[in-house]
């Protein structure tokens, strides 16, 4: 596991995968492409990002959409009511997601297990019915962009191609950054608390400052993929932000790919979202998509927990360098 | 002023001892085996459906369809503990919790194809009681009665009678109980399914009360999230008591400010509870 | 004589339980103190005090001068004070070099991953675990667990050691092989407080024993006062078996 070369193949294979799942639409100049690798990216940084805490510190969080909403919110608040560009609003997502797994880290963190589980979900479900009565972020109806804001960026189209790059740019950087916290110190520190944080504590490893930390990290690119997001979508409202399902498919992600590796993740993400996708558009489906996908679930638990990647590592210990 | 405070607090008491009965058999399920079971909120909407049909398709008096619903829900529970539930059981704690809600995505995703998202009604009013200045449907006092009863009813079961007795010893320590000759996995199962059975009473109760969906279970379940930390997880009765706490916050709150701010309080509470006293207001079974 | 550890007046109460009272002793650098007494008289209670695992409800833990009562453990771990489980603690999904790096890494000096990679390799040396180096530490059997529990305490390069049963479930030979392992680690600088069931090894090794019954030290001294002390007889009649290893009984 530990190697701190930047030469690692496991690292290069994300990033190529990434790569190429990003290349489609510019090569094709499709906007229905776009739209696609768009969604498919976004929940390939979810579960990148959510990998951190879920597979690296072992600790399972139900609201990881929470960082998206927010920093949704206040991306789109930044942009539409204080005039900000883009990039600063994005940046302001980042921080405020950021921000509040620090607020997050130095209370619920200090429960283990299934009580941290619940308490993610209490959060989530505060945030939403919170935000629904704020008043600044516009209460039950949200709030609207302005259209005339997209003439800042070139028109509508060329805002679209704006933010697909931004969100492909974010996508390959957390898949970048989990790579690089795997492979340090900080990383070793993570998984000892993954396997028993009683005796990593004992052995030094500083687990509540840890925990805050990977929280952290692991808030930041949702935070802006948040803003991003519902930039291009010119309108944000508590229904279409807050939706606990969106949590829990990303754990499905993460699980299908495999926990706890770089590369699991992003394949387990790309899956997920292309199956999906397939299934919503299929007239015998359509109507089954989630059984589908809860079956699929129930498949992985039961039988491979370690997720595709984790299988494979398993099976074929001499591709374990590429496999991370 | 004063008249409208009681109604409206007798009006949550009231709902608050079904959702006590729901809360109840989270609890129960996570004090005997510590898995906290995710599909509980689809099948207390399943319950809610089955009294509809046996109501509407049968004929057949709503508490009576209960019943039957409850055995449904039992026999779902002991089914659910076996092909799902059983595997995963000794595994980390994400396994049970992603095995219950892979079963909640089945339920919900099958029963949105089936029912599609129109509301459905179980048409039955058995009028109003008036009650000095009080004036009561009578399902809630009747729905508020048999949940009574059925704690009284899972009480006596848990302390009376020997497979309860071995529910509770397995819950207390699974291998000692193990050693002593309890087969454990059948203690599991049955302790699994009046989980469900509690959950699936709960939902045909609150058939009789408002409409629903496939999709109404899900608000009832984070109700028993935050009812059953509030009594603590594992205190069966706890569980009631928390109930009728959560009845009582949603009865008064509105009166005072306006109803979208309940869930902000209920989650807050929630998350507060959780950080300062995560074994509840009467303590949670470890 | 300089006192790498000093446990003063300490006391500590579960609910109803009293597990300690009054526990006081003094440990010199260099010196093997071993621990002993019937199960339940609150040894590992109090090295769990000693470590910041629990915080005492009296007294005070002095660690090379500083008072280190109440610290979490991780702080404690940072000073210099190691210890090992009674029940092994494998970060099981790692391997074993990758446990024995998290010891280096977070021990006594702040090492980088490399520098802690490279002492990992030595300490499994020592305890003879390189071999095994690439193994999951889940797939390892109980004696090489109890080493790599030991290799891990020792990679972070700590003043003072405390060893929690660090041979129970071995068998004879590796027993042997254990107590050579210890002396090394006394050769190498390290104080070491023992917790042991194991009679002959704890009285070849120790320098000085503290007994503990029901949480109160009931005798302290060299191993041979120690066995014929009259308190301890009696303490340990109630545990036949040693009472016979301590030579009181004829078995």
């Amino acid at each position: 596991m530990i190697s701190s070369s930047l030469r690692q193949p496991g690292l290069w294979l994300s990033l190529l995968l990434v790569a190429v799942i990003g290349a489609i639409p510019p090569l094709t100049q499709s906007a229905t492409l776009r739209e696609n690798m768009f969604t498919l990216l976004m929940f390939v940084a979810f579960a990148s990002s959510l990998n951190i805490m879920l597979g690296y510190t072992g600790y399972v969080s139900f609201g990881h959409i929470v960082f998206f909403e927010l920093g949704g919110y206040v991306g789109f608040y930044l942009l539409s009511a204080q005039k900000w560009p883009l990039a600063a609003a994005a940046a302001g997502g980042g921080l405020a997601a950021a921000a509040l797994a620090l607020l997050l880290g130095l209370s619920i963190l200090r429960l283990r297990g299934a009580y941290f589980a619940l308490a993610t979900i209490g959060i989530n479900e505060a945030m939403r019915a919170f935000i629904n009565n704020f008043k600044p972020f516009g209460g039950p109806t949200g709030m609207s962009l302005n259209f005339a804001v997209y003439k800042q960026y070139g028109g509508p189209t060329q805002a679209l191609w704006i933010t697909y790059y931004s969100v492909l740019a974010l996508t390959a950087l957390v898949v970048l950054v989990s790579y690089l916290v795997k492979s340090s110190k900080f990383g070793l520190g993570l998984v000892s608390i993954r396997e028993d944080e009683d005796a990593a504590m004992v052995m030094g490893v500083r687990a509540p400052r840890a925990k805050t930390w990977a929280f952290v990290i692991s808030a930041i690119v949702p935070g802006m993929i948040g803003a991003l997001f519902f930039f291009k979508n010119g309108n944000i409202e508590p229904g279409d932000a807050f939706r606990l399902h969106m949590s829990i498919e990303m754990i499905v992600m993460v699980m299908l790919g495999g926990q706890g590796t770089l590369l699991g993740p992003v394949l387990g993400a790309a899956t997920y979202q292309q199956l999906r996708t397939y299934l919503l558009t299929s007239p015998i489906f359509k109507n089954l998509q989630l059984t589908f996908a809860g079956l699929s679930l129930l498949v992985i638990i039961l039988f491979i927990p370690a997720g595709v990647v984790g299988w494979l590592r398993a099976r074929l210990p001499r591709l374990r360098r590429v496999l991370e | 002023m004063l008249n409208q405070l009681l109604a409206s607090l007798v009006d949550g008491l009231l709902i608050g001892f079904v959702y006590g009965v729901a809360a109840m058999g989270l609890t129960l399920i996570w004090g005997v085996m510590r898995v906290i079971n995710l599909a509980h909120g689809p099948i207390i909407a399943l319950a809610m459906f089955g009294i509809y049909f046996l109501f509407a398709g049968a004929n057949l008096n709503p508490y009576l369809a209960l019943a039957l619903v409850a055995m449904a829900a039992l026999l779902f529970g002991l089914v659910m503990y076996g092909i799902v539930v059983h595997r995963v059981i000794n595994a980390p704690h994400l396994s049970t919790l992603l095995a219950t809600f892979a079963v909640n995505m089945m339920i919900i995703g099958t029963g949105t194809a089936v029912f599609t998202t129109s509301p459905f009604n179980v048409d039955f009013d058995l009028g109003r009681l008036t009650l000095g200045p009080l004036t009561l449907p009578v399902t809630r006092l009747i729905a508020a009665g048999a949940s009574v009863l059925v704690t009284a009813a899972l009480y006596f079961f848990l302390y009376r009678t020997p497979p309860g007795k071995a529910i509770r010893a397995v819950a207390n320590n699974r291998d000692a109980a193990e050693l002593m000759g309890i087969p454990s996995s059948r203690v599991l199962a049955l302790s699994f399914g009046l989980g469900t059975m509690l959950a699936g009473v709960a939902g045909g109760l609150i058939a009789t009360f408002f409409p629903f969906t496939i999709l109404s279970g899900g608000t009832y379940e984070l109700k028993s999230f935050v009812i059953s930390v509030l009594g603590g997880l594992g205190n069966p009765l706890g569980a009631l008591v928390g109930g009728l706490v959560l009845g009582s916050l949603e009865g008064l709150i509105p009166v005072f400010l306006p109803v979208n701010w309940v869930p902000v309080i209920e989650f807050g509470l929630f998350v507060v509870i959780l950080l300062v006293r995560p074994s509840g207001l009467f303590g949670a079974r470890q | 004589m300089t006192l790498i550890l000093q446990v003063q007046n300490v006391s500590k109460r579960f609910g109803g339980l009293q597990a300690l009272t009054d526990i006081n002793f003094e440990l010199p650098e260099g010196e093997i103190l071993g621990l002993i007494g019937p199960n339940g008289a609150g040894k590992t209670t109090l090295f769990n005090v000693i470590n910041g695992v629990y915080r005492p409800e009296a007294g005070r833990v002095i660690f090379r001068g500083q008072d280190i009562t109440g610290l979490p453990p991780y702080e404690v771990a940072r000073l210099g004070l190691a210890r090992t489980h009674q029940i092994v603690r494998p970060l099981n999904e790692l391997s074993v070099r990758e446990n024995v790096t998290v010891g280096a890494c977070f021990g006594r000096r702040n090492y980088g991953l490399a520098e802690a990679q490279r002492i990992a390799d030595e300490v499994m040396g020592l305890v003879g675990l390189a071999p095994r180096a690439a193994l999951m530490a889940g797939s390892l059997n109980v004696a090489q667990k109890k080493r790599l529990e030991l290799a891990r305490a020792l990679a972070a390069q700590p003043y003072l050691l405390l060893l929690d049963e660090v041979l129970a479930g071995l068998n004879p030979t590796e027993i042997a092989e254990m107590i050579q392992t210890v002396r090394k680690i006394r050769g190498q600088g390290i104080t070491l407080l023992m917790i042991e069931h194991v009679m002959h090894a704890v009285m070849n090794l120790s320098d000085r024993l503290i007994v503990l019954d029901f949480g109160q030290q009931i005798a302290e001294g060299a191993p041979a006062e120690v066995s014929q002390n009259p308190k301890v007889i009696e303490a340990y009649l109630g545990d036949p078996r040693l009472a016979e290893q301590l030579g009181m009984v004829d078995g």
